[in-house]
């Protein structure tokens, strides 16, 4: 049975300087950004600003200097991405980009696409979506239809991937898709390639509202989409053991526990103003656990820093971090006799109104809450 | 990667060894029963566990919170019928004052927010007087660290059981004593002006401990119940085949790795806290507790539900770990209470200090 046991670690004094900048940074760029907006966190879309973050080097902070990446430890991006966090953001059009796509690129990509698409990245100009979703395959990743076949210089993409989080925006997919409709096991033929969604014919790509009325995310047709052949991400037939180390490195960030923080905010706003018993068990509580999150968050990243495979370790921060984010909203209804107001409340109202609608996609996005709870009895010996 | 120190890992495995091999299921039920544990606690003290808070040069293990959370957490685990874990609090308080450790059975009073002894010089000596109540094994310890106040100063005093009488005994839910003493004022010799320990240190330290406890007793209750999953067959199958029961054990899990690692936390906060001139290590130590007390009520849920009937009897010995869970889950101040303290002190700075006090902590 795996230990369980997320040993403390500290963050090195390196990222002190790195915390100072991100502040300048945010004072400097976001100092009269609304709390309603911050409460959209890592969803919240702003190009000019991920420009602006690139150009002041806080994306692919880890990426080696030759791809014009920073050549950062894995800590000091952990502290720019929480302080981003913290602050509400709007980091979601570089989100993908610079916490999976590149890495994907660097670790699988040929020279020339790393060469041609990372420095463009680092530089907060590439932005990216994930092509992993259909409509008939959600959970069960490995049933996707979405075929790439081949033809002169490439392959003709066809099929439909759904659930594409600012496809509508950004300018690459990578999609994970069949290129071996013969193969054996489901599991196998698969492969990842690069879609650029903005020069290329046979993609048509239609926003779905969410339950709130805001288009984020969107279904992609795509009906004989030509794909230059250097844009196969590493091996094919590769494909599924590469989506499965990609989504490993996403589960255990802070955005896994950060997504309601501005409504903590708002709600020990108003605990401040009118102090009662109720108030205060209620903050210190959420507070107990976001400090117990974020050591946890931490204790991985010095995982990810020593080359150890964070996987599971990950699945239970997300595990947590989801119940966690998922119970503020519902605290702060039952705390504060207040109702939530979308457009003409006050802060805490407008957060309240937000965040209780994102709340249900926090344990849906990223592998849902029965998946991760899979992987971790996996973990316990269960399966 | 490993932080640990090298004591860390040395008592680590000294006492998880010591407590596996030495308390069992007879070992348990003759302790609720009332039976002195005296050969266990012979061993226990023979690998000097007690005074792992005790600096080197009165006679200790010389460790920190870091390395006494390691045998704090393997007393929980292992449901050690003995006050291993309030003596180990008894040798840290009298070490602070700048006093020695007998080698008995010790524990600390008061336990309660709300209660206070009052001790007085008298001469060259000391006089403790006022009520205890749910002083953890009063009726079996030889000698009690007690903590008090005199004219605006904290004192403590070592009190041997002479010197106090045992009003009522009372009990957890686990059948751990848990006594009312009378301090009559009776003559001590050994007692000091408390510097480095205020009241409200010794209840959050009595805290992180107990939080320890519950961490150490869900590591136990998360091994048992994975491995009743794979033992127990229903419809054909073990029970831990049924995706309906993995989801369950896989929330279990993320409540144990949470509970550890805040008590880590505090553990580590807390030997920060030493080592720099008026540090302070109550967030965290209010965040451990806080945090092992939500998992105890969670996990003792789940366990239950997973063992079935059986788990809900006498003859089982998963109610060793559960009711125990339930009994340190409200001592030393429940979830609510720290909750509730934390959330006024966060109130009273504001919320923009919010973020900047959580990552300046570490």
């Amino acid at each position: 049975m795996h230990s369980f046991r997320f040993e403390p670690a500290e963050l090195p004094p390196e990222t002190a300087a790195m915390r100072a900048e991100v502040r300048e940074f945010l004072n400097d760029n976001l100092a009269d950004y609304p709390s309603a907006m911050r409460a959209r966190s890592w969803a919240g879309y702003d190009a000019e600003f991920s420009e602006k973050m690139g150009q002041a080097g806080f994306l692919g902070l880890t990426y080696p200097k030759e791809y014009g990446g920073h050549g950062r430890t894995a800590f000091e991006r952990y502290v720019m991405l929480e302080e981003m966090l913290a602050a509400g953001a709007p980091v979601s059009a570089h989100w993908i980009a610079d916490r999976q796509s590149g890495p994907l690129i660097l670790n699988f990509g040929t020279e020339e696409l790393k060469q041609r698409i990372v420095p463009a990245i680092a530089r907060g100009e590439a932005f990216f979506c994930i092509g992993m979703s259909e409509p008939d395959s959600g959970s069960d990743l490995a049933s996707i239809r979405t075929r790439a076949t081949r033809t002169e210089g490439g392959w003709l993409i066809n099929g439909t991937k759904v659930w594409t989080s600012g496809a509508h925006l950004v300018h690459y997919m990578i999609a994970l898709v069949r290129t071996d409709p013969e193969a054996e096991r489901k599991h196998d033929g698969m492969s990842q390639i690069l879609i650029d969604l903005r020069n290329t014919d046979g993609i048509s790509i239609r926003p779905i509202k969410n339950l709130a009325g805001e288009e984020h995310f969107n279904e992609c047709v795509f009906e004989d989409a030509f794909v230059p052949d250097a844009n196969l991400v590493g091996v094919e037939g590769e494909g599924w053991s590469q989506v499965m180390a990609e989504l490993a490195f996403e589960r255990s960030g802070p955005e896994r526990y950060m997504s309601s923080y501005q409504l903590i905010f708002e709600m020990l706003n108003e605990v401040s103003k009118d102090t009662t018993a109720a108030g205060a068990t209620a903050v210190g509580r959420l507070v107990a656990h976001l400090a117990t999150l974020r050591s946890m968050s931490i204790s991985v990243a010095a995982k990810l820093q020593a080359g150890e495979d964070p996987a599971l370790d990950g699945s239970v921060v997300k595990e947590l971090g989801t119940l966690f984010e998922q119970s503020i909203p519902v605290i702060a209804h039952q705390t504060l006799e207040r109702e939530p107001s979308p457009d003409q409340g006050d802060d805490f109202g407008q957060a309240l109104a937000y965040t209780t609608q994102a709340a249900p996609s926090f344990s849906l996005r990223g592998g849902t809450r029965e998946i991760i709870r899979g992987i971790i009895a996996r973990g316990l010996g269960l399966r | 990667m490993s932080g640990d120190s090298e004591l860390r890992t040395i008592l680590g495995d000294q006492v998880n060894r010591l407590l596996a091999d030495r308390v069992g299921k007879n070992d348990l039920e003759s302790a609720e029963a009332g039976a002195p544990q005296d050969k266990l606690w012979a061993s226990i003290e023979e690998n000097g566990l007690p005074s792992v808070l005790v600096p080197e040069d009165r006679g200790g293990v010389g460790g920190g919170w870091d390395e006494a959370e390691v045998v704090i957490r393997a007393a929980g685990k292992y449901y050690a019928p003995v006050p291993l874990v309030e003596s180990v609090l008894a040798g840290w308080l009298l070490s602070a004052a700048g006093l020695d450790m007998p080698l008995s059975m010790i524990s600390i009073a008061p336990v309660r927010a709300d209660e206070a002894l009052t001790i007085q010089r008298d001469g060259d000596g000391y006089r403790v007087t006022g009520t205890a109540t749910r002083v953890p094994w009063g009726r079996v310890v030889e000698h009690i660290a007690a903590f008090g106040h005199c004219d605006g100063e904290a004192y403590v005093a070592l009190v041997p059981r002479a010197a106090w009488s045992v009003e009522q005994e009372d009990r957890n839910i686990a059948s751990e004593p848990r006594d009312s003493l009378r301090f009559d004022g009776a003559a001590l010799a050994a007692g000091a002006l408390s510097g480095a320990v205020d009241p409200d240190h010794l209840f959050a330290f009595g805290a992180l401990a107990r939080a320890s406890q519950i961490a150490g007793a869900l590591e136990s209750v998360l091994e048992q119940t994975v491995q009743y999953a794979n033992d127990r067959t229903q419809f054909g199958k073990p029970i831990g085949k049924f995706q309906a029961v993995q989801q369950e054990l896989a929330r279990m899990a993320g409540e144990v790795a949470a509970a550890g690692a805040a008590v880590e936390a505090g553990s580590r906060a807390a030997d920060r806290a030493r080592q720099s001139q008026g540090g302070d290590a109550g967030f965290e130590l209010a965040v451990a507790k806080i945090r092992a007390s939500e998992a105890a009520s969670i996990v003792a849920g789940i366990t239950h539900q997973a063992h079935g009937a059986m788990g809900f009897t006498y003859e089982h010995t998963l109610h060793f770990a559960t009711r125990r869970l339930w009994s340190w889950r409200a001592e030393f101040g429940s979830e609510t209470y720290w909750a509730e303290g934390l959330g006024r002190s966060l109130a009273a700075k504001g919320a923009l200090a919010l973020w900047p006090g959580l990552v300046d902590r570490g």
